[in-house]
């Protein structure tokens, strides 16, 4: 099968695959609970390549991310299967070589960029540390770089900007600065979570458009984190729809976005709320996103789906091809 | 071509519920001022607006631009610098509290934070009834309208009446809210991004009942949210405004098909296109919004405007109606012999 979402048979990561991910479970243990936040997820990403995963809240979208450079907490979280980034073997890496991968292999741009930025240091200053840290060269040299980066996603006044705290920049330029952090070291996979939600709609679409043109420009893997499907439709080659921590349908964007096949993501295209649908009353999701403390032995979806039928509570819903490239976890689709 | 009226243009259909003129807040900014000329964020700057019995008036506009601060003022949670308000006929300004208060339980309010505007230790039925009580309501009566509107809201009072609010999703928390807002039988409802933080497939329950409720108990609505496509879903007429000034308000299909003010146009441009093989090649905007404590003289829009000239910057464009009826724009490019080249052409 050449799907580029097919689970690799042999664990090789070569040519175009940059970032292989292998039945993926990150699981959250206290004393008390369990939170099975990530339930087997496998894809690969090749380079140049723009995966968008679209999930509503609690669905295992950051977790997911998280777990491509284990950023989770390390004594409460049970992280399965397997992780190859750009060849290393990210969940098996010891620390330092752990801490050498993250930013110069696989870097992250974080949905709240004031999370991710140190308020009591200048941005151009934590920029060029980072430089300094990672790749060995002198603080001028570092300083340069950070300046061109400035200029790359196109803060304006950039010499002066990197003297700026990041609570003296607005919402636009600290995400500006973030994504200028995160390229500082040349990553060749990208990781965003959702780095346009919390800004204006003409400040979203101008940071889109600049992620598109880096991407382009430096023929990076970006895994895209979005709960809005319009803003998938804008930067995603392929798509993966997520629901109680598996990948519920996957393949490119434009196929899914016109006909989509889980019952899910036909669902949440009908309750996207957009113009053409003014006086129609809309079609929502009965219920309420599943409890992660439970992981059902059945399609997560049955009790809101309006196709639900016995065989979809007898286990886990496989694979089903739904055309080219294309996948979806639901029994009760006709192959085609 | 005519100036707006103060209340704003209207579709003729009689007095209107809520006539808002003139309504002005400038904060006070702290702490950035030694000894220098004190600061202002001139939040809502000479805003003037109608709303008629029964129609859904949307605003929006980017982040800070005034529509919370504007609700908040008509609702009286804070004391405007200047301007009327009449609602029902009546003036509210300076009135006494308990006319205040008997005016402001026919207007209520549903916040976007479902969780933090619910008394975390009362169950939900009691949050409900809490303000039928305080009003005079008699104790079974107000708990019987608390198991209606539970029940109108989609939630079943035997299985939810004695929740508490962590016990509950956050639709179903907003759903609380919203009857909460009806359990003191308003006519006029604020929803300030009521459904924004919710997830798509329960927000579009949540707007569907929203629908339901204004059908049944006779609301009008004045829905503020940043999201473009749902107050183009549910609104009858929109207002933009832009750091605190109102730059465009008519009937949403003109506002969404024939956009005038070159803000407008370029904030609903910006709206992803839905079409992976169409999408946006140019942003229509380039920078972020000024900040609002020392905002651009004359037209605010100018810094970021494509078609700004000179008389931009020195003259405020006043919101003038448009020959149409019902569509006010305040744009330079709108006002004949304003000085500006293109003023007069568009029509
Ligand atoms: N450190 C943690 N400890 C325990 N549970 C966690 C932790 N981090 C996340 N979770 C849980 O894992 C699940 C998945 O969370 P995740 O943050 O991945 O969701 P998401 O899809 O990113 O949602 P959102 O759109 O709200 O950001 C949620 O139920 C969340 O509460
Ligand atoms: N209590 C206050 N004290 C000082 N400044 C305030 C206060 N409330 C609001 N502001 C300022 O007034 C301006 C308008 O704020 P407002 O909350 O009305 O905006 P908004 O349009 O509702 O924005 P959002 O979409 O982010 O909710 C902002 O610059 C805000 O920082
Ligand atoms: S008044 Fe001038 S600056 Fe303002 S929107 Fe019109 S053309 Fe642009
Ligand atoms: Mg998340
Ligand atoms: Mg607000």
């Amino acid at each position: 099968m050449s799907s580029s979402f097919a689970v690799a048979t042999s664990a090789i990561s070569t040519g175009d695959r940059l970032v292989e991910v292998n039945d993926l479970t990150v699981r959250f243990v206290s004393k008390d609970t369990t939170i099975h936040a990530v339930n087997g997820v496998s894809f690969t990403l090749a380079a140049g390549e723009v995966l968008g995963i679209l999930g509503e809240s609690g669905s295992g979208k950051t977790v997911t991310l998280r777990a491509l450079m284990r950023l989770l907490p390390e004594g409460r979280t049970q992280i399965g299967g397997t992780v190859r980034v750009a060849g290393h073997d990210v969940l098996g890496l010891s620390p330092g070589a752990l801490s050498r991968v993250r930013g110069s292999t696989i870097a992250m741009i974080f949905q709240e960029p004031m999370t991710a930025l140190d308020p009591v240091y200048t941005v151009g200053y934590q920029i060029a540390e980072t430089v300094v840290r990672h790749e060995n060269v002198s603080w001028a040299e570092a300083r340069r770089r950070t300046l061109d980066l400035f200029e790359k996603v196109q803060i304006p006044s950039a010499q002066r900007r990197l003297d700026a705290y990041p609570h003296e920049l607005s919402g636009g330029l600290r995400q500006r600065a973030m994504i200028a952090l995160a390229l500082s070291c040349r990553p060749s996979v990208l990781l965003a979570d959702e780095p346009t939600t919390a800004l204006d709609a003409t400040v979203q679409i101008q940071i889109l458009l600049l992620l598109r043109s880096l991407q382009k420009e430096l023929g990076m893997g970006v895994v895209f984190v979005t709960h809005d499907v319009g803003v998938a439709g804008e930067i995603a080659d392929k798509l993966a729809i997520m629901y109680a921590g598996r990948f519920i349908e996957t393949g490119p964007v434009t196929p899914i976005m016109r006909a989509p096949r889980h019952p899910y993501t036909e669902g949440l295209l009908a309750s996207t709320v957009h113009g053409a649908m003014r006086g129609q009353r809309l079609k929502a999701i009965q219920g309420s996103p599943p409890n992660l403390e439970i992981l059902p032995a059945a399609c997560s979806f049955a009790p809101r789906c309006p196709r639900v039928a016995d065989i979809c509570l007898a286990g886990v819903p496989p694979e089903v091809p739904t055309g080219p490239d294309r996948m979806a976890r639901c029994v009760r689709i006709t192959q085609n | 071509m005519s100036q707006a009226t103060p209340l704003g243009a209207g579709p003729g259909r009689g007095e209107p519920l809520l006539a808002v003129s003139g309504l002005r807040k400038y904060f006070p900014v702290k702490g950035l001022s030694f000894g220098g000329p004190s600061l202002v964020v001139k939040a809502v700057d000479e805003v003037n607006f109608a709303v008629w019995p029964g129609e859904t008036l949307g605003i929006v506009g980017e982040s800070g631009c005034g529509k919370s601060t504007t609700a908040r003022l008509v609702m009286r949670l804070i004391e405007p610098d200047s301007g009327q308000v009449r609602f029902e006929g009546r003036e509210l300004a300076g009135g006494s509290n308990a006319s205040l208060r008997a005016v402001r339980s026919r207007m209520q309010m549903v916040f976007q934070d479902s969780y933090s505007s619910l008394n975390p230790r009362l169950p939900i039925e009691d949050t409900i009834a809490f303000g039928p009580r305080v009003h005079g309501t008699p104790r079974a009566e107000a708990r019987e309208r608390a198991r209606r509107l539970l029940a109108a809201v989609g939630l079943d009072s035997a299985r939810f009446g004695r929740r508490y609010p962590h016990e509950l999703s956050g639709g179903q928390r907003q759903r609380i809210n919203i009857a909460r807002a009806l359990a003191l039988n308003p006519r006029l409802v604020f929803l300030d991004e009521a459904v924004s933080a919710l997830d798509k497939s329960v927000q579009a329950q949540v707007l569907n009942l929203l629908v339901d409720l204004k059908a049944e108990f006779n609301l009008t609505y004045v829905f503020i949210s940043h999201d473009l496509n749902v107050v183009q879903y549910i609104s009858d007429r929109v207002l933009v405004m832009y750091l605190g000034k109102v730059v465009e308000t008519g009937p949403v299909d003109v506002i969404y098909n024939a956009p005038r003010h070159p803000y407008t146009q370029a904030l609903l441009s910006s709206r992803p296109s839905m079409d992976p093989e169409r999408r946006i090649t140019v942003p229509p905007l380039t920078g972020d919004p000024p900040n609002p404590i020392n905002p651009p003289s004359g037209c605010r829009f100018r810094t970021r405007c494509s078609f700004a000239e000179e008389v931009c910057a020195r003259v405020e464009p006043p919101l003038l109606a448009l020959p149409c009826g019902g569509h006010d724009v305040a744009c330079h490019m709108m006002v004949p012999n304003s000085g500006h080249s293109r003023a007069g052409q568009a029509s």
